[in-house]
């Protein structure tokens, strides 16, 4: 999909507030609005019905909030990138905010397949509505590490199947968000990913407290490439030309 | 002002698309409220998809807010899942600017451009705490507004609105804050007293200020209560668009929407003269924006908004003056990010408009719409929709030509004088019309979508006696047979909704306990074809004593006190009288743009005039205008409508 002599960019944003119940196809709506006010060079594919080259990354639910979501774009000309988050933030819906832009080197990996590891902060409520207590939670994060296996129920293409998420579960731990009590999630992408919604199923089949989502943050995503763990604007930034560096 | 949104918030994650409920959209406002300040919310009562775009709703929204002395903020009808989550819960009807509770407002003012939204005026209100019925309202309540098409018949909805604004609202919003203001600032006594102030206002019509005698099923009169109140109540109409470019900043949606565009609406008012067009009619007379002013709108919107499409909205915008200029003007001008699309809707059909098309739509053509309305030209005379067969055969012989594979073609079903050799006529239309397609296309195909007619006030066919619901089934049924294995596509509307339509759109104050009645049995969104069921009208009916028949297929005569004789749109009953029997005789009446008045009233009593750019008709011709056509003035025979005398 990348031009040989395109200007490919990766941003990073926050979705934050009462724009969390947009959906993903709806941010990139706005996004290419956004690039549109900007009067950015966008290259466009070619067809019947030109649409400007912009990749997204991993799919956040509707209703989720996020501290890291990416994006790739590909331009004609260079731009600064250094500016280019605070252009675009005030182009953008009240609570989605550019925080990070970076040219990347050409023919990048794609996002959607580069992506290995996300992480969430999940408030929780018990199935009264009440705020689950640490002890709980500890002793549900313990008891699902501790597993073998742990079975969701899943409808997938209009069939039901049962699927073992202990694979992708890297890890869970109780954290404070003020006095609130939250799960931080640790979630591997490969072969396939787990909803937090389904790490709490899984929860809860130890605990049987009718453990809910409450708030959910996406805080990270993380590329591990041989042996390293890159955050994704590092991970395939364009390098500065060498004597630009020497120095 | 009590912020609804923590109360809000909880229900969101429970019902299908959240994001009609949130607000933020670029270009929305959080006004300060004041106590000086005159408060209003502005409902669509429909779906967030389809309010929101709705233009009269910004336009008056941007104005309300440039006062010094209103704000105003904005609501949609909750869908069912989410009232259902708001009862339960005890959350009120709320704004999406900024969640206050409806109640709180000064003034609840629903724009109604259906009539099968007037239940669900009935469901925001209620939601909002406030009784339903004007009668039931003390000062603490807000003042209920409608405004919109509908308006020019108010009565089916007299028991629930306390006052109506009939025509342009620019003017007249500013004269309903400045005497709801006024109130306020009295100390909120006595509702009359607004009341009957509100009733003095040029364009506003308080029902409760009149009262309706009946002679059995008849109108006798209408009186007003009051000698300051009129007797008649004329509509108020904005002479000069050019000082009324609004909406300057239209409001960007979240979330995929009706007309997901930008809109610029070129001009307002059309005459011609389309007998079934109840906006044609309550809309004249034409008035043009500068071309200047349309070329900066746009610039600006696009700028703004980020919008990588742009509308030119009116009546019918091939009729613009300078039209080919302004669109080769848009083509042309790259607005240095992509291509911006342009779409015209309310096309003509003629060659003209295809020659535009292909201008606009250089690189996809799949679809293209004509509304030639009628199947045969007698029945296009009776209806004023004044295109040949041959218009229509070289317009779509011109898109398929140029690489167009879909037609769309719009009929009327149902409308006076129509014989089902007119009926059938539209089969014949669409089977001709693939005809041509195949000869440049093999994937050639063309739909034909008929909606039941439905008469509407303040045309000239609104003495017709509509057809019934089994009528309009045995002609979508003829239309069904004769276009099996023909390569067209039929579509048709609900005649049980034209049905319900009819009700409301030619009802009298009567009407509004079967509204009440059908809304209380559930019956809310009634134009989303999954939410209507006719028998729930035909029971309010029944339980009502009203008989849907009298309301519905009945001829009326001329001499019958209309529910809406005491609202004017200008147009003199007579002129309008005199087209009904033209329109039974087959004469089309050419558009009075390019020839001489007529006199239907609409200039001659309010002293306005035609703004149009050009003194002659458009690019392509007169086309469609009637103009050297020569009528054949003589008489039809047996024509099936009969005047029925009381």
């Amino acid at each position: 999909m990348r031009g040989d002599s395109g200007f490919p960019v990766r941003v990073r944003f926050a979705k934050r507030g009462k724009v969390r119940f947009i959906s993903h196809r709806d941010v990139a709506r706005a996004f290419e609005r956004a690039f549109r006010i900007e009067q950015l060079p966008l290259a466009f594919t070619e067809g019947f019905s030109p649409r400007p080259k912009v990749s997204f990354g991993l799919a956040l639910s509707v209703g989720h909030e996020s501290d890291a979501e990416y994006l790739d774009v590909e331009l004609t000309e260079p731009i600064d990138t250094d500016a280019l988050a605070e252009r675009l933030t005030p182009a953008l819906p009240e609570g989605v905010s550019a925080t990070g832009a970076v040219r990347l080197i050409e023919r990048a990996p794609a996002l959607q397949e580069s992506i290995t590891e996300v992480q969430y902060r999940v408030a929780t409520l018990d199935g009264r509505g009440q705020p689950v207590p640490d002890d709980v939670l500890d002793a549900a994060a313990s008891g699902a590490l501790a597993s073998d296996t742990l079975t969701v129920a899943r409808v997938r293409k209009g069939k039901e199947s049962v699927d073992d998420i202990r694979p992708v579960l890297r890890s869970i731990e109780v954290d404070h968000d003020g006095d609130t009590p939250v799960l931080e999630l640790t979630l591997l992408t490969q072969p396939r990913g787990a909803r937090p919604r389904e790490v709490l199923d899984a929860l809860d089949s130890i605990v049987g407290v009718g453990l809910a989502e409450h708030r959910v943050t996406r805080t990270s995503q993380w590329i591990e490439r041989g042996g390293a763990r890159l955050e994704p604007l590092e991970a395939d930034a364009f390098a500065p030309v060498l004597e630009a560096s020497a120095s | 002002m009590s912020n609804l949104w923590p109360r809000v918030e909880p229900l969101l994650a429970r019902v299908e698309k959240p994001a009609r409920y949130i607000g933020m959209e670029r270009g929305s406002l959080r006004p300060e409220h004041r106590p000086s300040s005159t408060s209003w919310l502005l409902v669509y009562p429909d779906t967030y998809e389809i309010g929101l775009p709705n233009q009269g709703l910004q336009i008056l929204y941007e104005i309300l807010n440039e006062r010094d002395d209103s704000v105003a903020e904005r609501a949609y009808a909750p869908w069912v899942d989410m009232t259902a989550e708001m009862r339960e819960q005890g959350v009120p009807f709320f704004s999406v600017d900024d969640h206050h509770a409806a109640a709180d407002f000064d003034i609840v003012a629903f724009g109604l451009a259906a009539e099968l939204v007037y239940t669900n005026v009935l469901e925001c209100l209620d939601l909002a705490g406030v009784p339903i019925r004007a009668e039931q309202r003390r000062p603490e309540h807000p003042l209920v507004v409608a405004g919109g098409h509908c308006a020019f018949n108010p009565e089916p909805m007299a028991d629930f609105v306390d006052a109506f604004v009939i025509g342009d609202g620019e003017e007249a919003v500013g004269e309903v804050t400045e005497a709801v203001g006024a109130w306020k600032r009295s100390g909120r006594t006595a509702r009359e007293g607004v009341l009957r102030e509100l009733a003095t206002i040029p364009g506003v019509y308080v029902p409760s200020m009149y009262e309706v005698d009946y002679d059995g099923p008849f109108i006798a009169e209408v009186r007003p209560r009051f000698p300051e109140v009129p007797d008649r109540v004329d509509k108020r109409t904005v002479a000069d668009l050019a000082e009324w470019p609004y909406p300057k900043q239209q409001l960007v949606p979240l979330i995929e929407v009706v007309h997901d565009r930008l809109n610029v609406e070129v001009f307002r008012g059309c005459t011609r003269g389309c007998r079934f067009c109840q906006a044609g009619m309550i809309t004249r007379p034409v008035r043009e924006r500068p071309v200047d002013q349309v070329r900066t709108m746009v610039a600006d919107g696009l700028r703004r908004s980020g919008y990588d499409e742009v509308a030119l909205t009116s009546l019918s915008t091939a009729d613009f003056s300078g039209i080919d200029g302004l669109v080769a003007g848009l083509v042309n001008e790259q607005q240095g990010c992509g291509n911006v699309g342009l779409s015209l809707p309310s096309l003509r059909v003629d060659a003209f408009t295809v020659g535009i098309a292909s201008e606009i739509q250089k690189v996809r053509r799949t679809g293209l719409t004509f509304a030639p309305e009628g199947g045969t030209w007698r029945i296009r005379q009776v209806i004023n929709k004044l295109i040949t067969d041959d218009d229509l055969f070289a317009a779509v012989e011109g898109a398929y030509s140029q690489g167009w594979q879909r037609v769309k073609l719009y009929f009327l079903i149902g409308v006076p004088t129509e014989m089902d050799e007119d009926t059938l006529g539209i089969s014949h239309l669409a089977r001709e019309v693939v005809k041509i397609g195949r000869q440049y296309t093999k994937k050639a195909s063309a739909t034909a979508s008929v909606g039941g007619f439905v008469p509407k006030a303040h045309t000239p066919f609104q003495w017709f006696g509509q057809n019934g619901v089994a009528e309009l089934h045995r002609k979508v049924g003829l239309l069904r047979d004769d276009l099996r294995k023909s390569g067209a596509q039929l579509r048709w509307h609900d005649p049980a909704a034209t049905y319900a339509e009819g009700i409301a759109s030619r009802g009298d104050r009567r009407i509004g306990r079967v509204i009440e009645r059908v809304w209380r049995a559930g019956g809310t969104f009634q134009e989303w074809s999954e939410r209507f069921v006719l028998d729930r009208w035909l029971d309010a009916m029944a339980a009502e004593g009203l008989d849907p028949e009298w309301y519905v297929t009945r001829h009326r005569t001329e001499d019958e006190i209309l529910p809406w004789d005491h609202i004017a749109a200008g147009l003199h009953r007579d002129f309008l009288w005199d087209d009904w029997q033209e329109a039974l005789a087959a004469h089309g009446l050419p558009d009075c743009r390019w020839t001489p008045c007529y006199d239907c009233g609409v200039c001659t009593d309010y002293a306005l005039e035609h703004v149009v750019a050009s003194a002659v008709p458009p690019a392509g011709g007169s086309q469609g205008t009637g103009q050297g056509l020569g009528f054949g003035r003589e008489a039809l025979t047996s024509v099936p409508v009969e005047l029925i005398t009381r």
